[in-house]
């Protein structure tokens, strides 16, 4: 994916140290990283200071950016990077519940909204999205945010493949086995 | 389990996202009704597809947009003041050790053996800046990813 014109002028401005400039380029990709760094660590005030504190130092790296790369592709790898190193460097698992919002719009409540008629069904579906839920915290950083990626941000192959420097053959193929890994550690879960 | 092949996967992963053209969907079913093993996966990630994608993040209060510059400029500001203060700290540093060394051995009081055990402090040092300063450069030459912090 090539960038645009106008962000490249942009980046340009920036590596003259303009900050203005890079506040055009935060404000056009910041919701972007905010929910990619929340795939990886769970927790909003994480995710808000690691996808801030990325800016921040893809800002002092500006001078040895190549022309001819999108700048978004350039600063996952370095909020990736921060934020593996973040999860690896925690002890303890991180409280994930509140990140998930309870309605599909993202509004206010906890957990997905269920479309299934029955009570029955409805019980069933809440149960196991909690299961799964947890079961995405189970699994490896980078499977984690993948799935999160595809499934709950909707982010195209062809992105995906942009940002992981991989043909998109292989994010379908690291896609699935991250979704196995995920029901095994589902499966673990349920007994 | 038997493995499924590239040609499988990549089909599977397209049926999952409901992006089968025609004739894929074809061959997808043929797979299907041929492979067990290619059933099953089927079913299950189906299954946990239907969930991840009913799951979504809570969307943030509108102010934290409204602050999200605000806070990255701010650690834009504090990383120049910290660069500043350990450059200017390293100077003072550099600078009083030096000073120091120097009284030490132009001092006619101070025995030869201290001189020479502050002298082989002070080449030692250097010679420990010099070469972690020679390994860093080397390093960041032939690093591709040098703009990212591990």
């Amino acid at each position: 994916m090539e960038p645009d014109r106008s962000e490249q002028e942009w980046i340009t401005r920036c590596q003259r140290g303009d900050k203005e400039a890079f506040g055009f380029l935060v404000g056009r990709y910041m919701k972007q990283a905010y929910y990619v760094a929340l795939g990886f660590v769970g927790s909003h005030d994480d995710a808000l200071d690691l996808s801030q504190e990325a800016f921040a130092r893809a800002f002092k790296a500006i001078g040895r950016f190549e022309p001819g790369r999108r700048f978004y592709t350039w600063y996952y790898q370095i909020l990736k990077n921060l934020c593996l190193n973040f999860v690896r460097a925690r002890k303890k698992r991180p409280i994930v519940s509140c990140a998930l919002a309870e309605d599909v719009d993202g509004r206010e409540p906890r957990e997905p909204v269920s479309t299934d008629p029955l009570p029955d069904a409805q019980c069933e579906a809440a149960e196991l999205r909690q299961n799964l839920w947890q079961a995405l915290w189970d699994l490896d950083p980078e499977d984690r945010a993948l799935i999160v990626a595809r499934d709950m941000l909707d982010t195209s192959y062809r992105m995906l493949a942009e940002l992981m420097e991989c043909p998109q053959g292989t994010v379908m193929s690291r896609l699935y086995y991250a979704g196995r890994r995920l029901r095994e550690c589902m499966e673990r879960r349920m007994g | 389990m038997t493995e499924l092949n590239e040609r499988e996967v990549t089909l599977l992963m397209k049926a999952l996202d409901g992006a089968l053209t025609d004739a894929e969907r074809v061959e997808f079913e043929q797979l299907l009704s041929a492979s067990s093993t290619l059933r099953d996966e089927w079913q299950s990630l189906k299954r946990v597809k239907e969930v991840t994608m009913t799951m979504k993040f809570k969307r943030p209060a509108e102010e934290t947009w409204d602050h999200y510059w605000a806070g990255v400029y701010a650690r834009i500001e504090r990383g120049l003041a910290w660069l500043l203060i350990s450059i200017g700290a390293a100077i003072f540093l550099a600078v009083g050790i030096y000073q120091m060394v120097l009284s030490l051995l132009e001092d006619v009081a101070t025995p030869l053996y201290l001189k020479i055990g502050v002298g082989a402090v002070a080449l030692g040092f250097a010679i420990l800046v010099v070469s972690v300063l020679r390994e860093k450069w080397n390093t960041w030459k032939t690093d591709k990813y040098k703009e990212v912090k591990r």
